[in-house]
């Protein structure tokens, strides 16, 4: 019986589409939104995140999120390598610099000092170059983004297409020179700011005008001490706050969702999504159980049983569910491909954000589902006679 | 045994009526009767007085208020919900007067319901189909929606869907009301030749009066009443 049920979704063309778009919409609302949210949330800590090797992060008290960097003394450092359990700890200048281009406009673009000696805190992924390279004279390194985007060079005629920084090209920060000698992957920043990576020793002469420059230290602890414990122990023994990566990262997402209405907002959407979705696949769905009532009263009558109904209204609901969620859920799945690469704020797709709407979507077929059983349910089989 | 036993359908005092206070409608008043196996009884009577009601309770699909229905040693009430509706799927087979065929459905997928209903494999329900189909004179039309079927075509449809599963029962309401003289009368050859042997029965409700000659006996109705009960010579 559950192929005369599919068989009687398919045969009736128009419904059937009309459910599909209902959900595939729903879908689309349900996962584009929160994809784009995740997106931001995940730019709020991607320096965190493209900093994979050390433990914890160490930083003044008064700092609430990744951006919000209060500079240290340099001084700081060398407490904090006096700590027990510290294998490690580095130097990172993060900062806004000002680029000049070569028309004479100027963009801020985020610089991040590495220590000298290791380049931790470098970028995992060199598109051209090498990490190392930044030894030599002036040199920085580009984000791919930024080269491309912001930072390409400018068409000489006006409206021409912009070449995008290369190998070799020179740069101009803060009336200095800097030379590009890679080009390398790295998660947009929530500002969406190129990001220029240098040694920290050259981006204090970047900075010149800053005192204290010591943004952030960077710990990591001895194999046979947990981050968290050598955390608590810096903080004690130094005054400032140090947090394990995961800590850090949370607690500059929380600063986002606690100090602006975003996932008010996001959510507002996502919730419409469900209610748009959940009402115009139930009513389509509710009318294609009326316009069979009769037939579903034609079974009841020959000895179908009330399970055997049930299922079958199942079976339809449940398909119209998978295949508009997977159109829907495809869609912004291709849409997020093709736009991945693009400087401007992309989707980011996740399985939890899957499972999620996936879910969303289960539960309004499962509801358009419930309110035609109902109907069939309490049909009486006498009624084929009438 | 007992009579009620060697019967295919006893009615013994069977009343029913619809709606409470002043809106109450009397549909039936107390009907007594029986069909014998390998019979075909027509109930007749004028519009609302009661056949429709009466053939849904020897089916079994509309629980009488009062009285005693036993199909062949059967009393439906004693059945619970779930038992009756197997019961109904695997003993009765029902002819609509609009022929309830399901519009996505091929004829041969029509004719197959009952058969799937009863828990048989789609490909062996399909083969049991076509032989029906081909029993009611519709060999090649199989794959045909029932859009594409005249009137006649579609009840033959509908004939073969009742039979498929060779039920002991086969209700009929107003079977070739849809249909014209010359089909309605072709129809009625197939039921005849096709439907009644000595394990099945027929009820077949009709006001179609040129269609009487094919009944053994004719239960004409009035009022919820059993008028009379007259044999067809």
């Amino acid at each position: 019986m559950f192929r005369i049920a599919l068989k009687m979704l398919f045969g009736d063309r128009g419904k059937y589409l009309g459910i599909i778009t209902g959900i595939a919409l729903a879908s689309i609302l349900m996962i584009q939104q929160p994809g784009i949210l995740i997106s931001i949330f995940t730019t709020m800590y991607s320096s965190i995140t493209d900093i994979g090797l050390p433990d914890i992060w160490v930083m003044d008290p008064k700092v609430q999120y990744i951006d919000d960097s209060k500079p240290l003394l340099d001084t700081q450092l060398y407490r904090v390598r006096g700590v027990k359990g510290v294998e490690w700890a580095v130097p990172l200048y993060k900062g806004s610099q000002r680029v000049r281009m070569d028309n004479g406009e100027t963009v801020n673009c985020s610089m991040l000092g590495l220590d000298d000696a290791s380049l931790i805190g470098g970028p995992a992924i060199m598109i051209q170059g090498k990490l190392s390279d930044l030894h030599q004279p002036d040199a920085v390194i580009v984000d791919e983004t930024g080269a491309k985007g912001r930072l390409a060079r400018p068409s000489v005629t006006p409206g021409g297409k912009s070449t995008p920084l290369q190998i070799g090209d020179s740069l101009e920060i803060n009336e200095k020179r800097a030379v590009v000698v890679g080009i390398a992957r790295a998660t947009k920043t929530f500002q969406s700011q190129p990001i220029i990576y240098t040694t920290y020793t050259r981006a204090k002469n970047f900075a010149l005008s800053e005192r204290k420059l010591l943004s952030y230290i960077l710990v990591k602890a001895k194999a046979d001490e947990s981050p968290q414990t050598v955390a608590r122990r810096i903080t004690k023994e130094t005054g400032m706050a140090a947090r394990t990566a995961d800590e850090f990262k949370s607690m500059s997402l929380w600063y986002i969702i606690e100090n602006t209405s975003i996932i008010t907002n996001f959510g507002f959407v996502v919730l419409v999504g469900f209610i748009v979705g959940a009402a115009v696949t139930g009513q389509i769905f509710y009318n294609f159980t009326l316009d069979n009532l009769r037939y579903f009263g034609v079974f009841k009558a020959m000895g179908a049983t009330d399970r055997m109904l049930r299922w079958m209204i199942l079976l339809q609901a449940l398909l119209v569910g998978g295949v508009g969620f997977g159109i829907g859920a495809g869609l912004v799945a291709t849409f997020a491909a093709a736009t991945k690469d693009s400087s401007d704020l992309t989707l980011k797709l996740n399985w939890q954000l899957l499972t999620g709407s996936g879910l969303a979507v289960l539960l309004i077929v499962l509801l358009a589902a419930l309110i035609s059983v109902r109907k069939v349910l309490k049909l009486e089989p006498a009624e084929v006679f009438k | 045994m007992s009579e009620t036993e060697t019967m295919a359908v006893y009615c013994g005092g069977i009343t029913k009526s619809y709606g409470t206070g002043e809106a109450r409608v009397q549909a039936l008043r107390g009907i007594d009767l029986e069909v014998h196996p390998g019979e075909l009884l027509m109930l007749v009577g004028p519009s609302g007085c009661g056949k429709t009601t009466l053939i849904s309770v020897i089916a079994g699909i509309l629980d009488q208020d009062d009285g005693e229905c036993v199909l062949f040693g059967q009393d439906l009430k004693q059945l619970s919900h779930n038992q009756r509706v197997v019961y109904r799927g695997r003993n009765i087979g029902f002819v609509f007067q609009a022929f309830n065929l399901i519009p996505t459905l091929s004829a041969a997928e029509n004719v197959a319901i009952p058969l799937l209903i009863n828990g048989m494999p789609m490909d062996k329900a399909i083969s049991r189909a076509f032989e029906c189909l081909r029993d009611v004179g519709l060999e090649g039309r199989e794959n045909a929606l029932p859009s594409q079927l005249s009137g006649g075509q579609q009840q033959r449809v509908a004939i073969a869907r009742a039979l498929v599963h060779n039920p002991r029962l086969v209700v009929c309401d107003e079977p070739t009301s849809a249909l014209d003289h010359e089909t309605g009368r072709r129809v009625m050859d197939v039921i005849k030749n096709l439907a009644v042997n000595s394990d099945r029965s027929l009820v077949i409700v009709t006001h179609d009066a040129r269609i009487f000659d094919f009944a053994d006996r004719i239960a004409h109705m009035d009022d919820g009443r059993i008028e009379k009960v007259e044999r067809n010579n």
